[in-house]
């Protein structure tokens, strides 16, 4: 059993409450997934460049001189805001794959949780209120985000096998269930050059589909592919730059439900998640259908 | 007029004084506010009172009734109703999978849309939902009625017993074992009953009737090389 949690803003002047309310609906979710929590936000990205996520398990020596560090090390301007145990480091976008590559050399303890010109990846094993509040969530701002409370069935507790999974620029997600053909999808995804950090099932799921949207799918055409590689039971939620998509087994044991007023569209796997939102009283309530692709872009 | 207000009593207390109510209780109307997706509203009551719960709940509210007359104005989520004994649950909105799942007896009404697994397994409850139904719905349903003035998902009625499923839209397929079977007169007089207890507008002549081709409930010794 996991929790899953998904808002995604119509209405701009919501932005800076975004990480308000995900807090919000991700406690909601603790007893589906008391183990370990994560977020991905979707903030506003700034031409030209882009967002590192980095975390470290000694953030105070890690994160002191990195900026200064990376930046003399690239020669560019370097930023970092620190997040607790995670910063993002803002960089040119054209300099990122030198940033990856000379992060291994300055600060060897740093691990990256996400790229990208929008998403910022904070996840942790410890119960949903103290990753969101060690993350400082409730007072991050952006156009959507995902969040995912997990009880672990497929691999171990760490901070690795957190959800959510980003295996692609600007993309993440999150998974409730369990994939029945991940070694085999993993090793056909490993010959066509893909690298995984974990043995974890829905690693394999993110990696599939960054592979079909890489081959020029959009998030949609990569989720009806997925319906037919990905064997299993699962309920995904997928983010990229400019939406979130949802899709359920053709089973569908895994619940779901989904609300949607003129300011917000959102994902809970159960109602309760959605019941702290705004205006949820007037929303359109529904539950996803099996085997059919939903998703949302701005 | 009993008011229990979630959002300020605890769930375990609500569930505790509606559960201590006997047949000859005079405090039989109860409300119950803020449920907020709460799991477990109003399960396992056993006596004729009516509770009002004003919004949505989560899992498996109204679970295991007896006696009680239990209205949700807002949805349901998962096993609304499940093994209900007797009594009545009405769902205002929708209600999410497995609804009415194994119940023996009782009514369960809901005015919108169930979502899959609706009535599996069910051993003697009615079922009247005004919108569609899921997919998997009655799948290996014993006994009990189930109707739906809506559509019915994939695989409707798979490997059922002796549950009559009535429905006045579209099947969009059958599960195994499961068929379209002749309309007489004794369907239609309980269809009747079943629509006006359910206080639902619609015409028994509508609706087409499903039910057991029976061929499942021997084993075939022609199928025994399946099992080698």
């Amino acid at each position: 059993m996991c929790g899953i949690v998904g808002l995604f803003l119509k209405d701009r002047a919501l932005e800076p409450d975004l990480g308000r309310h995900l807090a919000a609906m991700l406690v909601t979710m603790t007893d589906r997934g008391p183990d370990s929590a994560g977020i991905a936000v979707y903030a506003a990205p700034q031409p030209g460049r882009a967002r590192l996520t980095v975390t470290s398990a000694a953030p105070e020596a890690d994160f002191a001189t990195l900026a200064e560090d990376l930046g003399a090390a690239l020669a560019t301007e370097v930023t970092l805001d620190r997040h607790g145990p995670a910063a993002v480091l803002h960089l040119p976008e054209d300099r990122l794959a030198e940033a990856r590559a000379a992060l291994p050399g300055l600060r060897p303890g740093v691990g990256v949780a996400s790229e990208g010109r929008a998403i910022e990846i904070y996840k942790e094993v410890g119960r949903p209120a103290d990753v969101a509040m060690r993350f400082g969530l409730a007072d991050m701002a952006g156009s959507h985000g995902i969040g995912h409370t997990r009880m672990a069935t497929e691999s171990a507790v760490t901070t690795a096998g957190a959800h959510p999974f980003s295996t692609g620029p600007d993309q993440c997600l999150v998974h409730n269930g369990s994939l029945s053909n991940h070694n085999n999808v993993r090793r056909r995804l490993r010959h066509g050059g893909m690298d995984f950090a974990t043995d974890n099932d829905s690693e394999v799921a993110a990696a599939y589909l960054t592979h079909r949207m890489a081959k020029g799918d959009d998030l949609g055409k990569a989720l009806e592919h997925a319906l037919h590689d990905l064997d299993g039971f699962y309920t995904f939620v997928v983010g990229t730059a400019d939406g979130f998509g949802v899709l359920r087994d053709a089973i569908a044991c895994k619940p779901a439900v989904m609300a949607e007023t003129d300011q917000w569209v959102a994902f809970g796997s159960e109602y309760r998640a959605l019941a702290v939102l705004p205006g949820i009283e007037g929303a359109r309530v529904w539950e996803p259908e099996p085997a059919t692709v939903y998703f949302w872009r701005h | 007029m009993e008011t229990v207000d979630l959002a300020t009593t605890p769930l375990r207390d609500l569930n505790a004084a509606l559960q201590a109510q006997t047949r000859e209780t005079n405090r039989t109307a109860w409300e119950v506010l803020n449920p907020r997706g709460v799991h477990a509203i109003a399960v396992g009551l056993d006596a004729p009172i009516q509770v009002t719960v004003r919004g949505s709940t989560g899992y498996y509210c109204g679970g295991m009734n007896k006696q009680a007359e239990i209205t949700v104005t807002g949805s349901a989520g998962p096993g609304v109703a499940e093994n209900m004994m007797s009594g009545t649950v009405v769902i205002e909105g929708d209600a999410s999978q497995y609804a009415g799942a194994t119940g023996q007896g009782g009514l369960l009404v809901i005015k919108g849309n169930a979502a899959s697994r609706c009535g599996i397994s069910m051993k003697g409850i009615d079922i009247v939902v005004f919108g569609n139904i899921g997919p998997m719905s009655a799948f290996m349903a014993q006994a009990g009625r189930l109707v739906v003035l809506g559509d019915a998902g994939e695989a409707l009625g798979d490997s059922l017993y002796e549950a009559r499923l009535y429905v006045r839209g579209s099947v969009k397929s059958l599960g195994a074992d499961c068929v379209e079977k002749e309309m007489r007169p004794e369907h239609l007089a309980e269809l009747s009953d079943l629509l006006s207890r359910a206080g639902a507008d619609a015409r028994p002549e509508d609706f087409r009737r499903y039910g057991s081709a029976r061929t499942l409930y021997n084993f075939k010794p022609d199928n025994a090389g399946a099992y080698g």
